[in-house]
């Protein structure tokens, strides 16, 4: 600034001997220098605020900060803004304009500061979210296990981000038509030492293929008898705890070792008295490419924790355990030029349970076995058997089987059909129809594996 | 609590401590081993697809061995998350995507389950292509999923247009020279010979098509608006109604209809897709259903980048001679 004016002066200098006269004396000369600092002290001051004023416009138009100062026009002496209008340029809170008859009229006046904006910074920071809806009717006659006839199942909503440089947090809440449970939240640290994937939270568990799905992904709209009769219902084993896994090094396969730890309350499968109750779970994974377009997964399991009998009698309370143990595997073909038209996957669990009762061990197994195969880019048919003896009465054998239908109008949407044929142990058979549609908003999902 | 029971649960806590340590102590030798062997060889590098391998072969020639997911000839929105992939990512130094959510489906649990620090999100070894590439088709106003399986981002299949490849060429060879610094010239220098070599193929290629530009195709996915941009076609219509939504019979008939009216006559199809509905456009208009690879890998004679645009320029190129569909 100083500069520039210690330039016009010297300039004025240098021009008034050229138009003044060689009567000049001192004090006229003087006078001239007086008379050329109030002009051009006038004119930067008319520049600071005319340039102020187009910053202030430039704002209001802007939801991003304003850049720096405008060029000046063309043929204008060069004017640095006035040391007044710098915070102006500087990044600052966005503005609207005040809505058309509120100014004035009692409402504000002037640039109306904009909050959560799209350029907010902390928007970027907020989760992926997703929500994901499942509609289920029912018809037929089922006495023993009767669902409603129509019901909004389960609406998912899920909240997933990175936390920091070594971990992710996962969320999945589960509103049901009355209630919300926490389905699913947990903590995973991605990157420990010794290669351990760790997960803290309350999660599902890693008991054989079914218990570690959401409904969504589930290939029927229900769950196998063997599920709701050994392995928890329809929750399964889902307890808050910890979970470690990890990739056991071999020349040969993909194998993968999971230990987890949970407090030991799991729907009427599993039940804690004390703190020492806790259950646990053990899986070994391992999986193999067959070809480039099929695979085998199998995969066995181990459940252990204290079981609800004789909940009720102080005595007894904690002293029977329940323990599962379960096989899986899983077939998949799938030809990669082809991989959105075709594909099949067959799946097989059995599962063992030995059940500590006041009236004697209960040891009572039960298996599905079911295949889907997708005969064009949008339709899938499926068949489920199934076969299971009661938890806590093992002498009572239920079987069943399903044949489904399902149509996707595109990834985020789907359509299922489900016949369903349940004999039950203890009371008449049910031939049930099921249908249901999910469909999804939201952030993209992974695809289910 | 009796003392029964604290004992029990003690024992239970060492048991559970027992389990996990034995486990990590026993099995982590292992991988101390192979971590040191990995420190002093050659940079492990994945990428997402065969064409990104192609590339980062190119820059990195025999300091890096590279490997990737996706194969050119599957479609890059499904792949499978399988394990054998994990165990691949696990190993890695250096992730290098698509981006611009084309993997969205499949790599985030893979990444997640590599157990690897170094490929995580935002990590040093985590490398998305598509940062300074020239992103076409990113989507003004309101986005909904009414339009398809829309790219928010843009459209992911940038590598189509040679100066693209140039970009993510340098992009790799500058986080390659981050890890090995020592290396550095030699990656600037492959870096140049492969830019040079990619100069002279393009002006190639564009002089072949020169004659032709302006051509009008149809194609069933949104997958090749950069070549069509650097070639100069022009792409008047999708087979599919929206991205990732299967054909319409009327939809079919809007395209037959236009495809009439602009007397366009070559369908291009990527080799994922069915070719019922395009082959049913084609005899409709007359037109001819080209299989055009969109990556490395895509069809047999397609082994690296340079091919992928001898093949596709020529196919191009015959079949407009023969259709006489100059125009």
């Amino acid at each position: 600034m100083r500069t520039i004016a210690a330039l016009a002066v010297t300039a004025g200098l240098a021009l008034v001997p050229s138009t003044g006269l060689a009567q000049d004396t001192p004090q006229t000369l003087r006078q001239d220098i007086d008379q050329l600092r109030r002009e051009f002290e006038t004119l930067k001051q008319q520049y600071g605020d005319r340039l102020a004023a187009l910053e202030a416009k430039l704002a209001a138009t802007e939801a991003t900060p304003a850049p720096g100062t405008p060029p000046a026009a063309p043929g204008t002496p060069l004017v640095a803004p006035p040391p007044g209008t710098t915070p102006a340029a500087a990044p600052q809170q966005p503005t609207a304009p005040v809505p058309p008859g509120a100014e004035g009229a009692g409402g504000p006046s002037g640039a109306l500061p904009v909050y959560g904006g799209a350029a907010s910074g902390s928007k970027i920071f907020n989760p992926d979210i997703a929500v994901i809806g499942d509609f289920l009717g029912a018809a037929g006659r089922n006495l023993a296990n009767p669902d409603p006839a129509l019901e909004m199942h389960e609406s998912e909503a899920a909240f997933q981000a990175v936390v920091d440089p070594y971990a992710r947090a996962d969320f999945f809440i589960s509103f049901g038509e009355e209630g919300v449970d926490l389905e699913e939240g947990f903590v995973t640290f991605t990157s420990l030492p010794g290669g351990l994937l760790t997960k803290v939270g309350k999660m599902r568990a890693a008991f054989g293929k079914v218990n570690t799905l959401h409904n969504h992904v589930l290939p029927w709209a229900d769950r196998p008898l063997v599920t709701r009769n050994l392995v928890g219902g329809e929750d399964g084993i889902s307890d808050a705890g910890i979970s470690v896994a990890r990739l056991i090094p071999n020349r040969w396969i993909f194998l993968e070792a999971t230990g987890q730890v949970f407090r030991g309350d799991s729907d009427a499968l599993f039940r804690s008295a004390t703190r020492g109750d806790v259950s646990m779970v053990g899986h070994l994974r391992g999986y193999q490419d067959l070809t480039e377009s099929s695979n085998i997964d199998l995969g066995f399991s181990v459940a252990r924790g204290h079981n609800d009998d004789s909940v009720g009698n102080d005595q007894l309370v904690g002293h029977f355990t329940t323990q599962l143990y379960g096989i899986d595997a899983t077939l998949r073909w799938r030809p990669l030029r082809r991989s959105i038209y075709r594909s099949f996957v067959g799946r097989s669990e059995i599962v063992w349970s030995r059940r500590g009762q006041s009236s004697g061990l209960q040891a009572a197994n039960g298996y599905y076995v079911s295949g889907d195969y997708q005969f064009g880019r949008r339709w899938f048919a499926g068949a489920r058997v199934d076969r299971s003896h009661r938890a806590s009465d093992a002498s009572l054998l239920d079987n069943g089987g399903s044949i489904m239908l399902t149509y996707w109008p595109s990834e985020f949407s789907q359509v299922r059909g489900q016949y369903r044929r349940t004999n039950y142990a203890d009371g008449p058979s049910a031939n049930e129809l099921l249908f249901q549609i999910q469909f999804s908003i939201g952030a993209h999902g992974a695809h289910p594996f | 609590m009796n003392v029964n029971k604290l004992i029990a649960t003690l024992a239970a806590i060492v048991k559970l401590w027992l389990f996990f340590a034995g486990a990590a102590g026993l099995l982590g030798a292992c991988s101390c081993f192979s971590d040191t062997l990995l420190a002093q060889g050659k940079l492990n590098v994945m990428t997402t697809t065969e064409d990104l391998a192609s590339i980062g072969r190119e820059v990195a020639g025999d300091r890096a061995t590279i490997d990737f997911i996706a194969r050119g000839y599957q479609d890059p929105h499904f792949v499978e998350a399988k394990p054998s992939f994990i165990l691949k990512l696990q190993r890695a130094d250096l992730l290098v995507i698509v981006g611009r959510e084309l993997e969205i489906g499949w790599l985030p649990p893979l990444i997640q389950q590599s157990r690897n620090g170094k490929i995580q999100v935002g990590a040093d070894g985590y490398l998305d292509a598509s940062l300074h590439a020239r992103i076409l088709d990113i989507p003004q106003g309101q986005i909904t999923r009414a339009m398809g399986d829309v790219h928010p981002l843009g459209n992911p299949h940038y590598w189509l247009d040679p100066e693209n490849g140039k970009i993510i060429a340098r992009d790799i060879a500058d986080k390659l020279s981050q890890f090995r610094p020592a290396d550095r010239a030699a990656f600037q220098q492959r870096l140049s010979d492969f830019t040079g070599r990619l100069d002279a193929a393009e002006k190639r290629w564009l002089a072949a098509l020169a004659p032709y530009k302006g051509t009008k195709v149809v194609t069933y996915h949104q997958s090749y608006s950069n070549f069509a941009d650097r070639f100069g076609l022009q792409v008047i219509g999708y087979v599919e109604p929206r991205p990732g939504i299967p054909p319409t019979p009327q939809h079919t008939l809007d395209v037959i209809n236009e495809m009439k009216r602009q007397a366009v006559k070559l369908v291009l199809v990527e080799p994922y897709f069915d070719l019922k509905t395009p082959n049913a456009i084609a005899r409709e208009t007359g037109a001819q259903v080209l299989v055009m690879p969109p990556s490395v890998g895509g069809v047999k004679d397609v082994p690296d980048y340079f091919k992928l645009f001898d093949y596709d320029t020529t196919l191009l190129i015959d079949a407009i001679k023969k259709a006489g569909a100059g125009r």
